[in-house]
């Protein structure tokens, strides 16, 4: 669009013809107040609030529903503006009830801002506030209806924004009131509640406090409370969320998550989990001590130094007399990039086995190595907000992956972007849909197949579509000039391979379960791979490990050795395989299990030495989402009692007696030389080191500082070598493409992704030590009976 | 083939509904009109009435209450057989409104949306009814009483409960 000239309080401005003189002004560093407008939703013009006064028009004109213009001549702060916004805070102030000093929102409430820089004190309301009780609509949804102002910023947000709809307006005048989907008169308590997504955008978006949130509520002040930008434990997908955090006398406690300050790839969603569930932190139920297993069997609290040591020693006398290869190593898919990597660096070099998996739930070799050599086939999660046509084949990101359905919703909504899907069951987001085809069960295959070009699997493929949908479909995204594909983890292997070689020209990713399946990957938590999917043998870094040559055993491999006792020893790290893969406990019984963990998981449960671990809330380093946009994880709580796994896996190697200065090269002095005398291995913990000093920051010391073995990473995985550390460390999201070229198709591969199947309530192991998702299943399992005892 | 199978409502109302959906070009223009002809049938706009109507127009059911709850003129319970609506706006109000207002107030026992414990009627202050020239007026159901005195109005009412009233249920 053609730029427009206009004026605003004297000041010359342009901006693109059809742009709003809020979102103008607000450009240009002034600010507009407005309760109703909020950016991306629809406009309502409710409040009043954005009334500026624009030449040759003859009242107040408000600011969020005027496009700027040429030669627009405006006043932004007049006498006379204020005292409209004046009046318009004393009749929202007329009911409002003036409990700020206990109110969730009181410090950083827009009326209370509002108030404060217009002085509406004073009213001429003098009639008695119509007081109403608040109403718990869900066990994280509470409304206090005499504080709302009006502004159905919640109703457009849950319509527009999260396709729920879940809130209304009902009445008329100054007795309209917020309703939720599901009225008194219908509940079995005669109380009204929301059947939704529970995400807690409404209260989010809320600019008051008259929805609050049932986690924080009547907790803690805003300004009592740290704020720490950290990357969401759950999902795949990567949001950012901005945790509030308290001093308590034994350490830090997360108070709330939210993203109001929109710095990451989620602007201000957040979903369910990401906004509250990180309650799990402080279960009663949480390890603090490390527990080893007395010989009458039971596991008994000791000392950090006793738990290391025993395990430390036993680890090293089984693979000195069972050897190497009978020992397996399981990582996780929530710890950091640095964890990951040194935990299969402890397995090939510590223990010198290539006897390392995790829980996989994407088949990233399979991409990696389909893309291999290819530029800008990966796509990144800002992707999804920007392309012009997506396909989505598989997966359900409304459930799984909230935040790409999110993107997905805002880019149909506000880019006009085409979404194509298929998929075999009626996921929400078809409502978003250019075009959905439902795929037969099963036939995702037979569908690759089609859209390859074979007509004859159309029959196969789908039942239900039709002849020429099908056709139509093959042709718009075949022929899409710019393709987005977004690969739900039904699909895997030779699908997969085909669907990559099929869309030539597509951008890919694939959606994972957890925070950092991406990462698990790309470190090399698997048997047959090397960081950056690089061969067991020939590459530079399997000379620097010297890692035997032939792939060790996966997951399930290694539960097979123990069934027949061939597996001496399993160190699982942050992971519940004995859940997921629903192992007879008996088959651990002559394996010497070493779990680190949060909880006493069914795992841990059977293990010989447990170590309590902090989550990843509670560590810093880095994490890759789904789409490989690496983000920076900070430390937000403390939990006293615990350890984070990198601390753990170094001290564990230590205890073996393995130098640690060769598992993590910390430290400057004498080696400080940057790398230039010594060849490039020589100087990595120093490299950061100088970095740091350069950028004013204390230089890390320790050999439990993650980021010391963050210069390795960048030097050995393909990919990682092009992260920015300042992009890093000041919190920006950087999309990594670890598909380098000279990487083997291995044949045969087992790819035993595994899809966790989450859904919007349940987060793999987390799920049952955290109260918040319990109650909510509950509260959803209970709005599903009624609709059926309706329907029936 | 009827819009929806096992309707609450008579085979007259359905048919007329099945033809009001395909009047208007966005299918939810019809739900004001809809909502007016389930309350002459069923007598109010029932949980029941509102989910059909959802399911006719494939609006939400809260999307049904948001609009249902704007006008004062639908109702979610049931009314009187006769429904008394005096009128108290400006020329009414002048005129006598309020008195006939008070004066029903009395005479029937029941205040502003009350209902008799007989169920004959019931009493609801509404705003302007278009009957200015001849205020005050009263709207009984459909029809209209004007240049009313509270005897008038005594006798008006007296015929209604003789049943000789016009009866749109």
């Amino acid at each position: 669009m053609p730029d427009v000239s206009f004026t605003v309080d004297g000041k010359k401005l342009t901006a693109p013809a059809g742009t709003l003189l809020i979102d103008a002004c607000k450009s240009a560093g002034i600010e507009i107040p407005a309760f109703c407008y909020y950016p991306g939703l629809s406009l309502q013009a409710a409040c009043r609030m954005c009334v500026v006064r624009i030449e040759k028009m003859p009242k107040l004109q408000t600011a969020c529903t005027t496009p700027v213009a040429e030669g627009m001549v405006v006043v932004s702060e007049s006498p006379e503006i204020a005292q409209a916004r004046k009046s318009t805070l004393q009749l929202l102030l007329g009911n409002h009830p003036l409990d700020c000093p206990v109110c969730d929102a009181g410090g950083q409430c827009e009326l209370q801002d509002m108030t404060f820089k217009y002085g509406a004190a004073d009213s001429f309301y003098a009639e008695p506030k119509n007081h109403r009780e608040e109403q718990q609509w869900s066990p994280v949804v509470f409304f206090d209806r005499p504080r709302c102002i009006l502004c159905y910023r919640c109703v457009r947000m849950c319509g527009e924004g999260m396709d729920v709809f879940a809130l209304g307006i009902q009445n008329r005048g100054s007795s309209s009131v917020i309703a939720p989907n599901v009225p008194a008169e219908l509940s079995p308590e005669h109380l009204p509640h929301v059947d939704c997504e529970q995400c807690g955008m409404c209260i989010d978006v809320c600019p008051v406090g008259a929805l609050t949130s049932g986690t924080y509520r009547y907790k803690t002040r805003p300004w009592e409370m740290n704020h720490v930008s950290t990357i969401c434990t759950h999902c795949g997908d990567g949001c950012k969320t901005t945790l509030g955090v308290r001093s308590t006398s034994e350490g830090s406690e997360i108070m709330r998550g939210d993203n109001r300050d929109k710095s990451g790839m989620n602007g201000d969603f957040l979903c369910n989990k990401g906004r509250y569930a990180f309650d799990f932190a402080n279960q009663p139920e949480r390890l603090t001590k490390p527990l080893v297993r007395q010989p009458d069997g039971k596991l008994k609290p000791v000392s950090w130094e006793e738990a290391l040591t025993f395990a430390g020693n036993k680890l090293r006398e089984l693979r000195d007399t069972r050897g190497a290869a009978s020992i397996g190593v399981i990582g996780s898919n929530r710890t950091t990039n640095e964890e990951n990597y040194l935990l299969q660096k402890f397995a090939r070099t510590v223990l010198g086995t290539n006897n390392i998996d995790h829980h996989r739930t994407a088949d990233y070799v399979t991409l990696a190595v389909a893309l291999q050599g290819s530029a800008n086939r990966l796509a990144s999660q800002r992707d999804v907000l920007t392309a012009q046509n997506i396909l989505l084949i598989g997966g359900d990101p409304t459930n799984q992956a909230p935040l790409t359905a999110w993107n997905l919703r805002t880019n149909v909504r506000l880019n006009k972007a085409k979404l194509f899907i298929a998929n075999t069951d009626e996921i929400k987001l078809r409502r978003q849909a250019k075009a959905f085809i439902q795929v037969a069960p099963f036939a995702y295959n037979s569908f690759v197949d089609y859209l390859a070009g074979d007509d004859a699997s159309a029959n196969s493929a789908s039942v239900s579509a039709q002849a020429d949908q099908l056709s139509d479909f093959r042709a718009a995204v075949v022929e899409a000039e710019s393709l987005l594909v977004l690969v739900g983890n039904e699909l895997r292997d030779g699908e997969l391979t085909r669907l990559i070689n099929t869309l030539p020209n597509a951008k890919f990713a694939c959606i994972a379960d957890y925070a950092n399946s991406r990462g698990a990957s790309d470190m090399g938590l698997l048997p047959d791979m090397l960081p950056g999917y690089q061969p067991l043998s020939g590459s530079a870094l399997a000379e620097e490990f010297h890692t035997p040559a032939q792939p060790g055993l996966d997951m399930l491999a290694m539960f097979d050795a123990a069934n027949s006792g061939a597996l001496s020893a399993l160190y699982v790290v942050g992971s519940n395989p004995v859940a997921h893969y629903s192992v007879d406990p008996s088959a651990l019984q002559n394996t010497f299990l070493i779990v680190q963990d949060m909880f006493l998981t069914e795992t841990a449960a059977l293990a010989d030495v447990v170590l309590p671990a902090a989550n990843l809330y509670e560590k810093s380093g880095s994490v890759t989402n789904s789409y490989g946009d690496l983000q920076l994880v900070s430390k937000a709580a403390d939990k006293p009692g615990t350890r984070s796994d990198f601390e753990l896996i170094v001290r564990l190697a230590d205890k073996m007696g393995h130098p640690v200065k060769s598992l993590v090269p910390f430290g400057k002095g004498l080696r400080a030389d940057m790398g230039q005398s010594r060849g490039a291995q020589s100087g990595e913990a120093d490299r950061h080191a100088v970095w740091l000093t350069a950028n004013n920051l204390e230089p890390k010391v320790s050999p439990f500082d993650s980021f010391a073995i963050l210069d390795e990473i960048q030097r050995v995985v393909p990919g990682y070598d092009k992260l920015r550390r300042l992009q890093l460390l000041s919190g920006n999201d950087q999309h990594i493409a670890p598909a380098s070229s000279g990487l083997v198709q291995i044949e045969n591969r087992k790819n035993l992704v595994l899809p966790s199947s989450d859904t919007l309530f349940t987060s793999g192991s987390l799920t049952k030590y955290s109260p918040m998702l319990l109650d909510i299943q509950k509260h959803q399992q209970r709005e599903v009976a009624d609709h059926f005892a309706e329907a029936d | 083939m009827a819009a929806v199978e096992n309707t609450l409502f008579s085979p007259q109302t359905a048919a007329r509904f099945d033809k009001l959906v395909t009047l208007y070009p966005i299918k939810r223009s019809a739900l004001v009109p809809m909502l007016l002809y389930a309350q002459d049938e069923v007598g109010y706009v029932s949980d029941e009435v509102v989910a059909e109507i959802a399911k006719r127009l494939d609006l939400l059911e809260l999307d049904v209450r948001n609009v249902l709850s704007y006008y004062s003129m639908l109702r979610t319970k049931p009314a009187g057989k006769y429904n008394v609506q005096v009128c108290t706006n400006i020329s009414c109000m002048l005129r006598g409104g309020y008195e006939l207002l008070d004066h029903c107030k009395s005479t029937l026992g029941i205040g502003h949306k009350g209902v008799t414990a007989d169920g004959m009627f019931s009493l609801e202050e509404v705003e302007c009814i278009g009957a200015c020239c001849w205020a005050p007026a009263v709207q009984v159901n459909y029809d209209f009483h004007d240049d009313l005195t509270p005897a008038k109005l005594d006798a008006v009412l007296e015929t209604y409960r003789e049943g000789r009233g016009t009866d749109v249920h």
